[in-house]
């Protein structure tokens, strides 16, 4: 059974205009998949769905076989199992660093004061941000404030990860830092759905690249296969525009 | 003309201005505004929720708050309160509401519109992103709001918060109407007694814009404090 489970999913946004095209995939237990493509063509709007941020009219996703859209799904509980990281960090500002770590472990998870603070600082020390542990978001870096994002991720011990568009955002000297965790985190195993354009990211870890335009999935195949000839026009044309430099 | 002022009936009063009007005075203008920054915030969550229902009852709400007089909510409370009471409770005579009670419920009912639009618009200056990252990390509806939405938007908005609280602390003097001893009520009691109208008023005055101005003077100060970095 995979973890993530993807069927036939569709979505509108209002009458007319289909962000996704009866999209189909699914992500093995301790995969790394990297979905690529043209911005606009609803990568991110299909990895929403995938923890149910993002609402879809047609089709199923189940993860580690529970149905999303089952009205007896218990949404909230779902999601802790999930973590996301998102391309504008997202810490809440109001919060010190070790704050976003414990919110969502006591509130969520239900553990003490000291399980939550002693998670949150190996993890911590795991992203190199010990020293931080005590200043506000908006006291970092951007690259720091993401290896914080994926700490506070890491911190509800997920069953997968999700990154949307993680390194978007950053300064290019940022981007290594943050794609360094990441590497580790798949070297160690973790099932990971990764929105990116990162193509050294891809070729590095990665098991399988999606690529798709205009809300549909054109390619989904292992990594060296679509780098060494991807067949379709169009996933050549954007490889060629995004490797060209 | 000043040779004519008569600086001792300020003295005399100054105690009974100060101890049983201005006291009257800040207890109402704290208790409406805590009342109304709650009630307030309840309507605008109920605005900006996904039921219709409750949007409209909140929308309407706000209109017609609005819309009306205060001095015609203070009078409308005053006078038939005691009656509604009376329908609610069933009983043979018309309830009894004191005149500070019914104030604090008026200056409640009448802030908390003003306080929503406030409260609304803080929600709704938090980014959306915000609120999926509380939602991806496994947080409820509730939870994402009292610990991630509701303390950013009070923070961003403390300053039009205060800023409407000094508004209130003025508005207060309208309590007048209810012949109730807030601060002006108390020295326009004293100009009556004594004759000495020009001297309470222009005293009355100088209080108001004293505090007012102090007031909001901190609250400047308090602004540049509490801005999040983001």
């Amino acid at each position: 059974m995979p973890m993530i489970d993807i069927q036939a999913v569709s979505k509108w946004y209002g009458p007319q205009f289909q962000v996704l095209k009866d999209c189909t995939t699914a992500v093995q237990k301790g995969e790394v998949v990297v979905v690529c493509g043209p911005s606009g063509s609803g990568k991110s709007t299909l990895i929403k769905c995938v923890n149910a941020l993002e609402p879809f009219q047609s089709g199923a996703i189940h993860v580690d076989g529970i149905n999303l859209q089952d009205p007896s799904t218990n949404l909230p509980k779902l999601r802790a199992r999930i973590g996301m990281v998102f391309q504008h960090f997202e810490l809440f500002p109001h919060l010190k660093i070790t704050e976003n770590l414990c919110l969502a472990q006591e509130k969520v998870l239900g553990r003490s004061r000291d399980e939550a603070m002693a998670k949150a600082t190996a993890l911590l020390e795991r992203v190199g941000l010990e020293a931080h542990s005590h200043k506000f978001p908006g006291e970092l870096s951007g690259g720091q404030q993401q290896r914080v994002a994926i700490a506070r991720a890491l911190a509800m011990d997920p069953i997968a990860m999700l990154f949307d568009e993680p390194t978007s955002a950053l300064d290019p000297e940022m981007i290594t830092e943050v794609l360094d965790v990441m590497v580790e985190l798949a070297r160690e195993g973790m099932t990971m759905m990764v929105v990116t354009h990162e193509m050294g990211f891809a070729r590095k870890v990665a098991h399988r690249v999606i690529f798709m335009d205009k809300g549909e999935i054109i390619e989904d195949r292992p990594k060296d296969e679509f780098f060494g000839t991807p067949r379709s026009e169009r996933a050549q044309v954007f490889l060629s525009k995004i490797l060209a430099h | 003309m000043i040779s004519g002022f008569d600086f001792d009936v300020l003295w005399r009063s100054l105690p009974y201005l100060f101890r049983d009007g201005m006291s009257f005075t800040l207890m109402l203008t704290a208790l409406s505004a805590l009342g109304g920054l709650v009630l307030g915030t309840l309507l605008a969550l109920m605005r900006l929720s996904n039921m219709k229902v409750l949007g409209a009852i909140a929308t309407g709400y706000v209109n017609l708050m609005r819309s009306l007089p205060l001095v015609l909510v203070i009078f409308w409370f005053y006078f038939l309160v005691p009656y509604l009471g009376q329908i609610i409770t069933g009983s043979e005579r018309p309830m009894v509401v004191g005149a500070f009670s019914s104030a604090l419920i008026t200056f409640t009912l009448f802030e908390a519109a003003y306080f929503s639009e406030i409260m609304r618009a803080g929600i709704q200056s938090i980014p959306k992103g915000q609120v999926s990252a509380g939602y991806a990390l496994g947080l409820t509806y509730r939870q994402v709001t009292s610990y991630i939405v509701l303390p950013q938007a009070l923070r961003n908005m403390l300053p039009v918060i205060l800023t409407q609280t000094i508004v209130l602390f003025q508005d207060t003097s309208l309590v007048y109407v209810l012949s109730i001893t807030d601060f002006l009520g108390a020295a326009s009691k004293v100009a009556q007694r004594d004759g000495r109208l020009i001297e309470m008023y222009l005293f009355a005055a100088l209080v108001y814009f004293v505090i007012s101005f102090a007031a909001s003077r901190l609250v400047r100060a308090l602004q540049a404090k509490t801005a999040i970095i983001r």
